[in-house]
């Protein structure tokens, strides 16, 4: 029995030496949690990524592969998510994450794992303000903008439609926070009210209390900055139950599928937006993800692709698959100038990081990464019109 | 007018949502009291097997559904509820076979109970889990509402709507008659006597040629139907959710602690004690003393005691209070 146990540690020695060239990248997100029904098409994309530059066969001077590794994050679930990075470091050796997917969780890998462990972070989905200041050796890039940006366009969204008074109310946590506070500074500088910035409890049983005090304090639009898998869903079942809100206002956490099957027929002329551009990139995106079979529509899925590719394009740069090294050419595969890269042609980006050309990766979402390493922020502007939801516009 | 204005936000806002979530509350706590008062331990498998006899309902509610089935502006859960209702006697007369007997024999200390029951909660979460899965689910059908706030508006042309849920009226209706089928059943037959009886004095009881066993099996049974009834009211009202589930377990106790552990009539005031609470002292009274009050005294704050951060501060400080000055509970329960 000994003799086997050694037999097979040594051969499991020799072929990890074999397959030294395989690269592991790990996708950390919310599998489970409030925003479960977006993580498997957010992983699809990334896998697309990886997917592609396998094809390609070109990475790191050729017959280098790339695999994915999946670790949950539960969204909210700071200590679950730790672990699970942990895990993808120690155990599976990965080279780079593409996560985390809520704010909290992601500052909590940053700083206890990413951090000690020098491992480069791109997250797809991390939105909150506060993770722009935050401390990274830059090791720490994301895909989406900051909140505060998003606060802003929310302001411009508002003040377009010609609503100044509005309620707020948000999930209590970094993300539901971050977001209610930027918006509601963005607001009042451009001279709106805010009439009450108020938190709710997801997964609670009854939220009449929260929707006596909103409907209390009034307004013209409720904006719910919260989950639609939560207690955002609540809120807008107690607000039109007692008809304390017709019109509401939806920031990305409420925008999914979800929302459209439940309420685009009951909050008629509601509106919100959520990352998302109609660039070209765009465009090819959606064709190449509705081929590989899930749904690119769906939120921060374009915005995972990206993060995966971006890893990969800098470690072509770099030379090396060493996040120490490849770290410090993110930003320059990122941005101009260069030969512009959609998605579907990471081969030909490859090839010419390889010849030396410079590129600058545009991709499903249009990056542009702008101070500490975050995207510049393109928002779809959606509204529910005749019982369904539909993009109105870009910002 | 004004008055009147004022009198419908109160009543939209905050008495109507509060009598049924305190009905649904209180149906709730009486499960968790009888438990008590008869098996002498604080089930923390209640709040599981409420979503397992609401699991069981779903499903007959939608096989109903798909055959056409309905009861016109009534939710069709409310026929598909007596089968809920028998699964969740089978499976609550089950685990007292396989594991609380077990326990009863030993004369195992309450405190050993309630751990068990916490395993058993477990368990139950994963088979509810496992058979319905985690997602929300809104089983909901018929007429959504009596009236709603756009019609109350048009028909009274006051400014303030009044919206009144079928499930609401539902609710507090349902829970009238098992309320008032429980204390018949209590205070008018042999059975129920002897519940009582066994209650008191286990003793004394055993001594007057009380079978146990039959007292156990019969409350258990009246268990399963207050847990599904409780269950399927809450789910019909707002969504059915796993998690959510397991979360009332916290709002139920303190209903049944406050009313006095052990004592129905406690439960019962308990489930509204805790409801009312959690939204009155957290409610913004801006909008109802704008309309009641001369203009020149309306208030520019919101007029709120607390935000309803702390709801649920509200509701223990509460538990802690009674617990403090009348251990055994409002009504007189058994103490702790």
């Amino acid at each position: 029995m000994k003799k086997l146990l050694l037999a097979s540690a040594a051969t499991m020695l020799v072929s990890g030496v074999a397959h030294a060239e395989d690269i592991k990248l790990g996708i950390l997100i919310g599998f489970t949690g409030p925003l479960e029904s977006l993580a498997p098409d957010m992983a699809a994309g990334a896998n697309l990524a990886v997917q592609e530059v396998n094809d390609s066969g070109l990475l790191l001077g050729g017959g280098t592969t790339v695999s994915t590794v999946n670790g949950d994050t539960g969204c909210i679930d700071a200590g679950l998510a730790v672990a699970s990075a942990e895990r993808l470091i120690t155990s599976d050796h990965v080279s780079g994450i593409v996560g985390g997917m809520c704010s909290g969780e992601t500052g909590a890998v940053l700083a206890n794992v990413a951090m000690p462990n020098g491992i480069v972070m791109i997250s797809p989905s991390a939105t909150s303000p506060g993770l722009s200041t935050a401390e990274d050796n830059g090791l720490f890039f994301r895909t989406s903008p900051s909140d505060a940006r998003q606060g802003q366009v929310m302001t411009d969204i508002l003040n377009d439609r010609g609503f100044d008074t509005v309620a707020v109310t948000y999930t209590n946590n970094d993300y539901g926070k971050g977001l209610a506070d930027a918006f509601q500074a963005a607001f009042e500088a451009s001279g709106g009210t805010v009439t009450l910035n108020a938190a709710h409890e997801d997964g609670k049983a009854d939220y009449s209390a929260e929707i006596g005090a909103l409907a209390s304090a009034g307004g013209q639009v409720l904006v719910v900055a919260g989950y639609i898998d939560q207690g955002g869903g609540g809120i807008i079942d107690a607000a039109l139950d007692t008809g304390a809100f017709d019109l509401f206002m939806f920031p990305d956490g409420m925008v999914s599928d979800t929302l459209a099957e439940k309420y685009a027929a009951l909050t008629e002329g509601s509106f919100g937006q959520n990352p998302g551009s109609d660039s070209e990139g765009t465009t090819v995106f959606h064709t190449l993800g509705e081929a590989a079979g899930f749904s690119p529509t769906n939120a921060f899925s374009a915005e995972s692709y990206d993060a995966a590719a971006l890893i990969l394009l800098a470690m072509q740069a770099a030379g090396s698959s060493d996040p120490q090294v490849y770290k410090d050419f993110v930003m320059d595969v990122a941005n101009a100038p260069g030969e512009e890269i959609l998605p579907g042609q990471l081969g030909h980006a490859l090839e010419l990081i390889a010849a030396g050309t410079d590129v600058n990766y545009v991709g499903a979402s249009a990056v542009e990464l702008i101070g500490p390493g975050e995207s510049a922020g393109n928002y779809r502007e959606i509204e529910m019109r005749g019982g369904e939801m539909v993009v109105v516009g870009y910002r | 007018m004004d008055l009147i204005n004022a009198l419908v936000a109160l009543l939209n806002y905050v008495i109507i949502p509060g009598m049924s979530y305190g009905a649904q509350l209180a149906i709730g706590a009486l499960g968790v009291t009888l438990v008590y008062g008869i098996l002498r331990f604080s089930n923390f498998a209640h709040g599981d097997t409420m979503a397992f006899g609401t699991t069981f309902t779903i499903l007959v509610t939608y096989w109903l559904q798909s055959m056409g089935v309905s009861l016109g502006p009534l939710p069709t859960a409310l026929l598909a509820l007596p089968v809920g209702i028998l699964m969740t006697a089978l499976l609550l007369l089950g685990t007292d076979r396989a594991v609380y007997r077990f326990y009863r024999r030993q004369k195992a200390a309450p405190v050993i109970l309630v751990i068990v029951s916490m395993g058993v909660m477990f368990v139950m979460n994963g088979i509810v889990r496992f058979i319905i899965g985690v997602e929300d689910r809104d089983f909901a059908d018929g007429a959504r509402f009596v009236i709603s706030a756009r019609d109350f508006k048009q028909m009274t042309g006051l400014e303030e709507g009044l919206a009144i849920r079928t499930t609401q009226v539902v609710t507090v209706v349902t829970a009238l008659v098992v309320m008032a089928l429980l204390f018949w059943f209590l205070n008018r037959t042999r059975t129920g006597k002897s519940m009582r009886a066994f209650s008191d004095n286990e003793d004394l009881a055993l001594l007057s040629g009380i079978n146990p066993e039959r007292v156990v099996t019969v409350t258990w049974l009246i268990v399963a139907a207050l847990a599904t009834v409780a269950g399927v009211l809450y789910g019909l009202d707002k969504s059915f959710k796993p998690f959510t589930y397991f979360q009332l377990l916290l709002p139920i106790f303190a209903a049944a602690i406050v009313g006095g552990l052990g004592n129905p009539l406690g439960a019962i005031a308990g489930g509204f004690v805790i409801a009312f609470s959690e939204v009155t002292v957290t409610y913004a009274w801006k909008k109802v003393l704008t309309y009641a009050l001369p203009d020149s005294m309306a208030p520019d704050s919101l007029v709120q005691l607390l935000s309803t951060d702390y709801k649920f501060a509200v509701s223990f400080a509460i538990l802690i209070t009674v617990l403090l000055f009348k251990p055994t509970g409002l009504f007189k329960g058994q103490s702790v």
